[in-house]
């Protein structure tokens, strides 16, 4: 069954058709690729998902019910957790602030409770421990490599029950090495049965971790078919326009 | 044998041991404890109880300041109205005290005084975007020319009926011989350790400071707090005007002047940075001890009291120097 049903989705600013009447609907627990030129539409798409955009026209539904969102926090609420590209992290602070940031763990009576440290390293160690990632819960953001950098942005979309997770550009700017870390990352989320939106430029990435592609050319679905039954040759060109669509 | 993931995740990188030595905090408070030692052996008259007394009352007003300047700093903004609000809230405590009312309503004029133009100060900086350093520019000189209108630019040094309240407010010393100030200073510095250690709010401080779009992303209330740093800054200025009131038994409209930059001289002498991100209550109490000692200590020694400048921006620039010197060691 599918998590979230997009129906008809079109977003116009002013004259500007972003994106045209998209349709689409992602399962729990599977990857999908979201890829497209720059313009096409991507980025609209994922802000509506993530309830900065309203759409103009269409409906979401997620789990059947018909989903609404006026905010960001109202899409965190429903279990939309979205990974930013420059991933949103205060260097100055620990590992587990930033996993905690904004939903901080209190213990104590009414007006009088205090940060519990201790229960914040613990949990945020234990999600590190689920990603396989080494990355210790004290340690500042700020010494961190690339790799534990992403780390420390899944892991705040693993707080709550997450059934989505949208990452923008994930290995844009990182090394080789942290990318095969980041795509683990990917491959672990999964495993959780939790359903991830990968935009991404990088076509080895796609082919690597996705199960399904999703093309977008000038606001249109151009494309959605499993990896298996696509090539990087069939994705480029839906990209760049050479194959009209299939 | 083989380290475990699970191992590594719980390994702690640092002991508390070396997070103090790694701290600029602990450097300044060697060299106060140090320059304090030497005063003492070099000079008769630094280790009696009249000039300790004298330093640590000395030490407060700018201290109270800095403890709020702090907040401020942390988020990465500037309040260089301290100053100012310190003297107008003096004014406006003493202004109606004179008048004839009461030290309670005086100090409530002086605190809500202080409170409005903090309000003020951020909601121009937090909703309308103005950058800190011209707002709070604009009102060091509103805050002191209100303070001339208030008093017609004379001294104010008659306080009506409560006179003699007041001035054991600010100049007694209630327990244990310790002077009042002395007392207020350690209670707010507490308050503010706390607030910054463990409260959700000194929590959003920090990631504001840290990385402000990210803490906006994340859900945190950017700009409520953002106007409630700029009104802690300007309440602590509050309270140091009314404190410094009661111990000065008088109050001129060139109060504070120039004070913005002993504080905030003080908060970086700590281990603030102007930055943001950065920053505790210790070190802005640190800050103001090694500043006060400074200026003491060049008194006793028979130095030239032209030279305070050379020394306290020395002071300045070597304690900013440690941290650059740690963090090139850390880049390599």
């Amino acid at each position: 069954m599918s998590v979230l049903e997009l129906a008809n989705i079109s977003k116009h600013f002013g004259a500007i058709q972003a994106v045209n009447d998209v349709s689409l609907s992602i399962e729990a627990g599977q990857v999908v690729g979201l890829m497209g030129d720059n313009g096409a539409g991507k980025s609209t798409l994922v802000k509506m998902i993530a309830g900065n955009f309203r759409p103009s026209h269409g409906t979401m539904q997620m789990d059947g019910k018909e989903l609404i969102l006026h905010k960001p926090v109202e899409a965190r609420q429903h279990g939309i957790e979205i990974v930013h590209q420059d991933l949103a992290l205060c260097n100055n602070l620990t590992a587990a602030a930033n996993v905690y940031l904004g939903r901080e763990l209190r213990r104590g009576v009414g007006p009088f409770r205090i940060l519990d440290y201790a229960a914040m390293y613990k949990r945020a160690g234990q999600i590190f421990a689920v990603l396989k990632s080494e990355t210790r819960p004290r340690d500042l953001v700020k010494q961190m490599s690339g790799g534990q950098r992403q780390a420390v942005a899944i892991a705040r979309t693993m707080l709550s029950q997450a059934k989505i997770v949208l990452m923008d550009e994930p290995t844009a700017a990182i090394s080789v090495r942290q990318v095969a870390e980041v795509l683990n990352l990917i491959r672990h989320l999964r495993d959780q049965g939790i359903a991830v939106v990968l935009i991404s430029h990088r076509m080895p990435d796609v082919f690597d971790v996705a199960d399904r592609v999703i093309v977008m050319r000038r606001g249109r679905k151009v494309a959605d078919k499993t990896i298996a039954s696509s090539s990087p040759e069939e994705v480029t060109g839906l990209i760049t326009g050479a194959i009209e669509q299939v | 044998m083989a380290v475990t993931l699970d191992q590594t995740i719980a390994q702690k990188q640092h002991t508390l041991l070396t997070r103090v030595f790694a701290s600029q905090t602990f450097w300044v408070v060697i060299a106060v404890i140090l320059a304090c030692l030497f005063l003492s052996v070099a000079t008769d008259s630094f280790a009696t109880t009249k000039n300790l007394y004298n330093i640590t009352r000395n030490v407060t007003f700018v201290a109270i300041v800095a403890l709020g300047m702090t907040f401020v700093i942390i988020t990465g903004g500037i309040d260089l109205s301290v100053g100012s609000v310190l003297c107008l809230c003096s004014m406006v405590l003493a202004v109606t005290m004179h008048a004839g009312y009461g030290i309670e309503i005086g100090i409530a004029a002086a605190i809500a005084t202080a409170l409005i133009i903090g309000a003020f100060n951020g909601i121009l900086i937090a909703y309308l975007g103005f950058p800190p350093f011209v707002v709070t520019l604009g009102m060091l000189s509103i805050a002191r020319s209100l303070a001339m209108v208030a008093s017609n630019n004379t001294v104010v040094f008659q306080f009506g009926p409560d006179h003699d309240k007041l001035l054991a407010l600010g100049g007694g010393a209630f327990v244990f011989g310790i002077a009042n100030p002395v007392l207020y200073t350690i209670v707010l510095a507490l308050i503010t350790g706390f607030v910054l250690r463990w409260t959700k709010f000194g929590r959003h401080i920090f990631a504001i400071g840290g990385n402000e779009h990210a803490a906006t992303l994340t859900g945190v209330p950017v700009r409520q707090i953002k106007v409630a740093v700029y009104m802690i800054s300007a309440l602590a200025a509050g309270i140091a005007g009314i404190i410094q009131t009661g111990w000065l038994g008088a109050v001129t409209t060139n109060l504070g002047n120039g004070m913005e930059l002993q504080v905030i001289a003080a908060t970086v002498i700590g281990g603030a940075n102007l930055a943001g991100g950065m920053g505790t209550a210790f070190g802005a109490v640190v800050g103001a001890a090694l500043i006060e000692v400074i200026r003491n200590s060049l008194g006793l020694l028979g130095i030239n009291a032209f030279w305070q400048g050379v020394f306290i921006g020395g002071a300045i620039l070597l304690a900013v120097l440690f941290d650059r010197l740690r963090n090139f060691r850390r880049n390599e």
